[in-house]
């Protein structure tokens, strides 16, 4: 038997692997928002590997509040109307290892916790998915995750203004690695 | 590239390692190791330093929700997206998904993909020179239900060849990709047929060091699922990682 009665231990992720393009990906995945809305930013950068190359068949996954810092829950992610904001989409990188979004700047759900973007990792070569936290630019002095990163590492989990909104780039590996994150009960 | 024999001796070195961890008091492992040398695409791509322990805050405590306006019941049937039958054996995958307070998860969304009967997928970096099926795609979408189970019929997947050392060759598998009801919970992973000889051989499957780990990726034959004159059956239960919302909520919302 795979798994014995009343079993609850967590099932193994395994690698996403080299073959997800045609199935995950779909029309309009990185789209929070119609990309040129007058309140779109983009959110994109490259992700590396530890030899400093980009690695292009990553798959990100970002989850987000809208402006107000209000968490949808509206479904409609994989059949976009144009109109709802879902919180969510998904980008493959491409042959340069970029990936790219077209969302709304989330804003903060709670007093007192600074606005991020939640991220998941996915990518041919990586065993299982990585969390990590794409803040936006500021203040960020009150934050409780980031003042338990280590001074010199606080910065892979910030994300850096730029003419269309932000850019975040992610290191799996090596000089600059990401920091990723690991949860309680996991 | 390295034999198939020389990459056995690296997993098994791997795996009597941990073995004598365990039984010296180490801990369980039950996900799939980053740094797993054998598995050669991910001598780069993993992390080195420990992962940072994060209290889930904020959109992290929820998980986006699909409805039947992002998936179509007939996503579930992987064997009638084309004009015809599809070849291979047809046959019925389905299971549970539950939190790791044995929770179902409703309402949620299951995606899968898979080569064909013939180890072959419908991408243009597979190389492998097997058949592509005209009927047959490989990609499928459902929903759970309220008792947290999906339900897929498809064809049964073909083991296929790939470049990790010399003769590689995955055992037969399909993609499965979960949420839950926690951003934390999402995962990705692999169903496996029982009795495969490729699994002691497999860099990936293998990187589950702990055996009985290994095993929950193994889905059971189940006669009562199996349809007469249609389809064979499999069963395969889901557990997600523990959830953290719900322990915040009063008793009776959950109850
Ligand atoms: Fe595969």
């Amino acid at each position: 038997m795979s798994r014995a009665p009343g079993d609850l231990t967590p099932t193994a992720g395994q690698t996403v692997g080299p073959f997800f393009h045609y199935a995950l990906p779909y029309p309009g995945d990185s789209e929070l928002v119609p990309p040129g809305r007058a309140d779109a930013v983009r959110l994109h950068g490259v992700v590396r590997d530890g030899a400093g190359d980009p690695v292009p068949d990553a798959l990100l996954e970002i989850w987000q509040a809208d402006p107000s810092g209000a968490i949808a829950q509206e479904p409609g992610s994989l059949r976009r109307d144009g109109f709802t904001f879902t919180g969510w989409g998904r980008a493959a990188t491409d042959a340069t290892g970029h990936y790219s979004f077209s969302t709304v700047t989330p804003g903060a759900t709670g007093p007192g916790q600074a606005p991020f973007v939640a991220v998941t990792v996915f990518a041919r070569g990586l065993l299982n998915r990585l969390f990590t936290r794409a803040y936006l630019p500021g203040d960020l002095d009150g934050d409780t995750l980031l003042a338990s990163v280590a001074e010199d590492r606080r910065h892979t989990l910030v994300a850096v203004a730029d003419e269309q909104g932000y850019r975040f780039d992610i290191r799996l590996q090596g000089e600059g690695e990401t920091v990723f994150l690991r949860h309680p009960r996991h | 590239m390295v034999t198939q024999a020389e990459m056995d001796g690296e997993i098994a070195a791997i795996g009597a390692a941990y073995e004598s961890a365990v039984s010296a008091g180490g801990a369980e492992e039950t996900q799939p190791r980053l740094d797993y040398p054998p598995y050669r695409s991910s001598l780069l791509r993993h992390p080195t330093k420990d992962l940072h322990h994060a209290d889930p805050e904020g959109v992290e405590l929820w998980a986006p929700a699909f409805g039947h306006r992002d998936v179509g019941t007939l996503e579930a049937d992987l064997t009638i997206q084309h004009g015809g039958e599809p070849i291979g054996e047809r046959t019925v995958v389905t299971g549970r998904v539950l939190d790791g307070d044995g929770r179902p998860v409703r309402r949620q969304l299951v995606e899968i993909w898979q080569a064909n009967a013939g180890g072959r997928y419908i991408h243009k970096r597979d190389q492998h020179p097997a058949a592509i099926d005209p009927n047959f795609t490989g990609v499928g979408r459902c929903l759970t239900d309220d008792d947290g189970t999906y339900r897929f019929t498809t064809i049964k997947p073909g083991p296929y060849p790939w470049k990790n050392h010399r003769n590689a060759w995955r055992p037969a598998h399909i993609h499965f990709s979960m949420f839950g009801t926690e951003f934390t919970q999402r995962m990705v992973t692999q169903m496996y047929f029982p009795g495969d000889p490729l699994f002691a051989l497999d860099p990936i499957y293998q990187s589950i060091v702990d055996p009985r780990a290994r095993e929950r990726l193994v889905a059971t034959y189940d006669h009562d699922i199996t349809q007469h004159e249609w389809a064979t059956g499999y069963r395969w239960d889901i557990v997600l990682t523990g959830a953290h919302r719900t322990l915040m909520e009063p008793e009776e919302e959950h109850a």
